[in-house]
């Protein structure tokens, strides 16, 4: 495999916008890409603080996220407050399993292994291991391509309170906790994006 | 600035490329029809190609913003309870929630639903108008950096299983009617699913930088 040749090896650097192979200078601050002048990096600026920052915020969003409810219906003065799993139960229950797996799915299970993928992928970047690359480089692609379907819920609550205002009859409402999980996918996708997945490959093996 | 040191010449820059998954250098090769070039290091996808050239691409758009108005003024879904009956467009949506206390929704759903995917399809139209003719459009590279930063936050395809999943949710206690909106939904969702997968990246080989 290190019959490759990477980038810096041979002196070149990619542009991160528009791909373009540019030459590598020893002092890159201030180089811009030649073609669309976006400025030249080796690696994302302070991938690893990034990341890790944002990642830490978007799970401390993620408790009250699913602690605190996320829409209340009013139908005939029951009042009824849903959270993201009671919500996932009654779909089960009452509507049809297959859409209360897909929810599931979108708001639990992605957002879990969003955090989990994404710290197993820097602690394993920051100790350059040469561990298992190829699928830590397939994980974090699947994290990138997974990442936004976590705002189907969000989407679902939204939809149902424009649609249901009957008045005294039935109501729906958004509570806090939407807020909370909308701003968690945010916080995630921005995460994933902050992470170098180049980071994966430059371990101490391949590395000198 | 050292921009002009950065340069490799042109034909050497259009030979390489390199895996921005895992910064390997590769020489560039035509590929056939139905081929992809994936990355020998770590599998990633380095270019595929591409069926559908500018015009196309340009109708692809066009036909995608026919829609998207649709999409925005026909109504959603239709509720009925009681010979009552209310139904919602994606504004009337993003309006409630604002009212309702959740601006930050609010403004979450404008900006992936609406604002990100209208920019993009306006820059795209834009860049790929004059992208026809093999010239770049005035203000190319910026309409490019817009491009590659706004692609992630068009949520389209989300906002349409929810609107199934609010459908199912809702037709516990009332009758639910799906409206001409929500299919407009599903073919912008397509149209916008070719799109994506498209490298516009190429668009700077395909144009020629006006002379200076």
């Amino acid at each position: 495999m290190s019959s490759l040749p990477r980038a810096h090896e041979l002196g070149l650097i990619g542009c991160h916008v528009c791909g373009l192979v540019c030459r590598d200078v020893p002092d890159l601050h201030d180089a811009t890409c030649p073609r669309c002048g976006a400025a030249l990096h080796r690696r994302k600026l302070g991938s690893f603080a990034r990341t890790w920052a944002l990642l830490i915020a978007a799970f401390f969003f993620y408790i009250p996220a699913n602690v605190l409810p996320i829409m209340r219906t009013v139908s005939l003065g029951d009042v009824d407050d849903n959270t993201i799993l009671s919500g996932v139960l009654e779909l089960w229950v009452k509507g049809s399993p297959d859409l209360a797996i897909i929810v599931f799915t979108a708001s639990i299970v992605v957002p879990m292994l969003k955090f989990l993928a994404m710290s197993l992928l820097l602690i394993s970047a920051h100790r350059r291991t040469a561990w298992a690359q190829r699928q830590r480089a397939k994980l974090y692609r699947l994290v990138e391509f997974i990442g936004y379907w976590s705002m189907l819920d969000v989407f679902v609550v939204a939809l149902l309170t424009a649609l249901v205002q009957f008045g005294i009859l039935s109501l729906v409402e958004p509570l806090p906790g939407v807020v909370f999980f909308g701003l968690t996918v945010v916080l995630t996708m921005l995460a994933s994006m902050s992470f170098d997945p180049r980071l994966i490959w430059d371990s101490k093996e391949t590395h000198d | 600035m050292n921009a002009p040191q950065q340069a490799l010449n042109g034909k050497e820059a259009n030979n390489l490329m390199i895996c921005e998954h895992c910064d390997t250098v590769y020489r560039r090769r035509e590929l056939a029809r139905g081929e992809t070039a994936r990355c020998l290091r770590c599998d990633a996808v380095l270019e595929r190609h591409q069926r559908i050239g500018t015009n196309g691409m340009l109708a692809l758009v066009l036909t995608a913003m026919v829609v998207f108005i649709q999409a925005n003024i026909w109504p959603i879904v239709t509720l009925g309870l009681n010979g009552q009956e209310i139904s919602t467009t994606l504004w009337g949506t993003i309006i409630m929630m604002w009212n309702d206390h959740s601006q930050v929704v609010s403004i979450l759903a404008a900006a992936t639903l609406f604002f990100f995917p209208l920019a993009k399809m306006l820059t795209l139209g834009w860049v790929l108008f004059f992208a026809r003719r093999g010239e770049r459009a005035p203000g190319f590279a910026t309409a490019m950096t817009i491009l590659h930063y706004v692609g992630p936050w068009t949520m389209n395809e989300v906002f349409v299983l929810g609107a199934l999943v609010a459908i199912v949710k809702a037709h516990v206690y009332f009758d639910v009617l799906p409206n001409p909106g929500i299919f407009a939904y599903a073919v912008l969702m397509l149209l916008i699913t070719i799109f994506a997968s498209v490298d516009m990246r190429r668009l700077w080989d395909l144009t020629e930088a006006p002379p200076a």
